[in-house]
């Protein structure tokens, strides 16, 4: 059996609208920086691969297009990015991957915020890149975007909206990846006797120029211990694949059952064909929002609760999901996950329902059995990121044979 | 009681004060070095801690600057990451408001200041050069003399969307189902000549509301946009008489914007060299400039006034005879000129190194950077007390010459000497930053007018 990959998906107190009213949530800490510890050193403790942690530069809203008006969900965020920087020093074997969108913000001070995010951890940072939201746009004033329309993803307008985010955003991860590399590793060279600290031959101009941003470079940040930080993009169609095919070292999809599962990693290796992805192939992952318990049907009645409370003061505040819902036994999911693994998933980042309980079964219900089943890891066997997800040092783009005298 | 001192640890930064040749010095980009010098200011009860930045290489004579400590950290997020590695210690950036956008950067403040526990601050700075612009969406649109009114801006619209959350908006009750006290928690309009946004800010009310703001420079506009706006002015150091003069100067301009002296903050950036006797603290001084100035910097250093290549001559010779070139566009970018009057400067150094027979080296050792305090601890500890005693200063941000132990010694050796004269704190006595610097509770200042006339010239003048 070859192993699966794991992670979690911090969002505030959890994935379903009410999470924050179970008993065991913790809505009154989301702002601390001692809840995002507690839930990381939970998910080490499980010897996940790494936590995601979602971010959005508007207010959460159950509307795709614009602020609602509820007050009966949580509402309010800390910057993704910064949370896993909090976190880092109060974690030693975990990938920490923050979301960062790139509609409005600068691709420079990315990836100079992901290097450092690298440097803190001591090489476990990683990178979940998403696109802007419509209603970023007037947070910004900078330019208007196009919204999709929800009634028919596959009209024009909406392929010609998704070209230009996700074509910006591919944009984005090439400025960002080529910046990590602007450093060569060996770049500091600190030779009394020339009286130089940086050997400027091997830093580098990146020179990118796109439609929306052109930045020269080198970066400020010298490269980042893992060289490149692992990129995961979230896909739910042959755009955002393609995307993730050009720039990105895992896609999450969001299979319905085991033969979607299996088609959309056929769609995903299409994807790579078409646009010519060399070097290790994309690890395909499934997203799924689980709500777990020991026993048969308690997480189905603590599921239902949960539903009934999201009504109790409005309407229309029902859990939606583009991921499958599981709800039941560590011992169902684990079966599942099995059987996903053996149609070519390679790993699952799971959406706990509510923080921490979900988180909690998944590290001391699921692991345990995916452990006995010879499916995942019983220690941490890598110090980075890269290594626990098993990729391959990351050569660097810019770096040239040069004769051994020169180093210092 | 005696005034207080507040003390702020600068970490070295990429210029020629760092001293990279030193057996002593550590990895400039390494989270340890990060760790040693905030642990270390906290040990030493220190207000807070400063990190500056630049979002461009250095360049000089169209090539990236060789000579000098080069690359640091994304500022924001290392002060996140030093937020768990210290309690109480402030935190304090340097932020482009030229090269964000209000509502990111704002957010990332008020993150910041919320996993800090309410100990962030922001070293507000402007730039207006194409070549950093190279590296960003905008490129450098902004206009030199609309810098301060571009801050000015982004300031105010920062200090709205952190206010656009109120005390008590999160309420979280589980039982009756309310998350929010209001619908429209958070929700902003700012209607200005640099910004035209709306809609709602992400992230609730922080621990200091505002983080603490920082002001660096001396120029005229700087010291105004400081009266106005700015918790503290970050300025350059400077004999004991010209700091009460500038002392005198800032502290006056506060009336016109309603506040008191004591709002605003005089802390110039020093150095320091300590020694058990008063003439080996002056020898390692003289070797520690030795090592700031090596063969080539000295070479480098003296391009910069003379504006041309000067890499054929021997540092340990004479100077050029040949004049500056003052018609030719400037040979360093990415960095401010310290030598505004080249032919002036060229000839005050000629008669100089031939009064004294310097070579250039010695000419530039002699004429650069003389460290700010030197002698034994009771010496510089008494200096430091006497500048702030007398409104000279309301303290100091120390800048140690090596990366990560240069405040050690400092720590070990002239705290306790401040300590016991009942001027610095013993332990630390409040959370916020905002309360070890003796600030009120955050609190809008008013627009000044300045900043929405645009016909009214403003002088030049800050770098980053």
């Amino acid at each position: 059996m070859t192993q699966l990959h794991l992670a979690v998906a911090l969002d505030g107190a959890g994935w379903h609208p009410a999470a924050w009213r179970e008993p065991t949530a913790r809505p009154a800490d989301l702002f601390t920086p001692a809840y995002w510890i507690d839930l990381a050193q939970e998910a080490e403790h499980g010897l996940l691969d790494f936590v995601t942690i979602e971010d959005s530069l508007t207010l959460q809203s159950v509307r795709y297009d614009g602020h609602d008006e509820r007050t009966d969900q949580v509402r309010g965020r800390l910057d993704a990015v910064l949370i896993a920087s909090r976190v880092a020093p109060h974690t030693r074997h975990i990938g920490l991957v923050p979301t960062a969108t790139t509609t409005h913000t600068e691709p420079f001070h990315v990836s100079t915020a992901l290097a450092t995010l690298d440097y803190v951890s001591l090489g476990r940072g990683g990178w979940r890149v998403q696109v802007g939201r419509p209603h970023e746009a007037p947070h910004f004033g900078r330019r208007p975007l196009p919204a999709l329309d929800l009634a028919d993803l596959s009209s024009p307008h909406n392929q010609a909206v998704l070209h230009e985010l996700f074509g910006e955003a591919a944009d984005a991860i090439e400025v960002v990846r080529r910046l990590w590399d602007s450093w060569e590793d060996d770049a500091v060279i600190r030779d009394v006797t020339t009286g130089r600290f940086v050997d400027r031959d091997r830093l580098h101009y990146i020179d990118f120029k796109g439609r929306h941003f052109s930045v020269k470079g080198p970066s400020i940040v010298p490269r980042p211990p893992q060289g490149q930080l692992p990129v995961a993009v979230l896909a739910h169609s042959r755009i955002p694949y393609e995307l993730a095919a050009r720039g990105a070292d895992v896609v999450s999809v969001t299979p319905t059952d085991r033969d979607d599962a299996r088609r959309i990693v056929a769609e995903v290796r299409e994807a790579e064909r078409a646009v010519g992805r060399t070097g290790a192939p994309l690890q395909v992952w499934a997203d799924l929002v689980v709500f777990l318990d020991g026993e048969q049907d308690r997480a189905a009645d603590r599921k239902a609760s949960l539903d009934r409370k999201a009504f109790d003061r409005e309407a229309g505040a029902t859990l939606t999901s583009d991921a499958a819902i599981v709800v039941g036994t560590p011992e169902e999911l684990a079966i599942q996950l099995l059987d996903w693994h053996a149609a070519g998933i390679d790993g699952f980042r799971l959406r706990p329902g509510v923080l921490p309980h979900d988180l909690r079964r998944i590290t001391s219900g699921l692991v345990p059995l995916l452990q006995q089943a010879g499916a995942f890891r019983t220690r941490y066997e890598a110090s980075t990121l890269r290594g626990l997800l098993g990729l391959p040092a990351a050569p660097n783009r810019y770096q040239t044979a040069r004769p051994q005298t020169v180093a210092a | 009681m005696s005034k207080q001192v507040i003390l702020a640890a600068h970490f070295p930064g990429v210029n020629n004060t760092t001293v990279w040749s030193d057996p002593a010095s550590g990895s400039q980009i390494d989270f340890a070095s990060f760790v040693h010098l905030a642990q270390t200011a906290e040990r030493g009860k220190f207000d807070f801690f400063f990190l500056a930045e630049g979002l461009r290489l250095r360049e000089q004579r169209g090539k990236i600057h060789d000579l000098d400590v080069v690359g640091r950290p994304n500022t924001l997020v290392v002060l996140a990451a030093l937020a768990g590695v210290t309690t109480h210690l402030g935190l304090a950036g340097t932020l482009n408001a030229t090269f964000n956008e209000p509502y990111e950067l704002a957010r990332q403040l008020a993150s910041l200041d919320h996993l800090c526990g309410g100990r962030a601050a922001w070293n507000v700075v402007t730039s207006s050069d194409a070549f950093t612009g190279a590296n960003f969406r905008r490129g450098g649109y902004l206009d030199h003399a609309d810098r301060y009114r571009r801050a000015e801006e982004f300031l105010r619209l920062a200090r709205t969307l952190w206010e656009s959350w109120a005390d008590g908006d999160v309420v979280a009750n589980q039982s009756d189902g309310v998350f929010l006290a209001r619908a429209d928690a958070g929700a902003f309009v700012h209607s200005g000549v640099q910004f035209q946004v709306e809609g709602r800010f992400t992230t609730p009310r922080s621990p200091q509301v505002h983080p603490v703001i920082l002001q660096a420079g001396d120029s005229d506009a700087g010291r105004e946009f400081a009266a106005a706006s700015a918790d503290v002015v970050f300025s350059r150091h400077s004999t004991f008489e010209d700091g009460q003069a500038a002392y005198r100067d800032v502290k006056g301009r506060l009336a016109r914007y309603g506040r008191r002296p004591e709002d605003l903050k005089i802390l110039p950036g020093a150095t320091f060299v300590l020694g058990d006797t008063p003439g080996e603290a002056v020898e390692r001084a003289h070797h520690i400039r030795r090592q700031q100035v090596s063969p080539q910097t000295a070479i480098l250093l003296l391009e910069q006034v003379w504006n041309r290549d000067l890499s054929g001559y021997d540092p340990d010779g004479p100077l050029p005879s040949v004049d500056p070139d003052v018609s030719g566009p400037s040979i360093i970018q990415g960095r401010a000129s310290m030598f505004p009057d080249p032919l002036g400067t060229a000839a005050r150094w000629r008669a100089l190194a031939e009064e004294k027979k310097l070579s250039i080296r010695d000419l530039i050792i002699e004429v650069t950077g003389r460290q700010s305090f030197i002698g034994t601890p009771e010496q510089v500890a008494s200096e430091i007390n006497r500048f702030v005693q007398e409104d000279a200063s309301d303290g100091f941000i120390l800048v140690p010459h090596l990366t990560p132990g240069g405040l050690d010694e400092f720590v070990d050796r002239v705290v306790p000497l401040l300590q016991e004269r009942g001027v610095f704190r013993t332990e630390y006595t409040g959370a916020t930053l905002r309360e070890h610097l003796g600030l009120g509770p955050a609190r809008v200042w008013p627009t000044p007018a300045w900043a929405t006339q645009p016909e009214q010239p403003v002088a030049s003048g800050v770098t980053a």
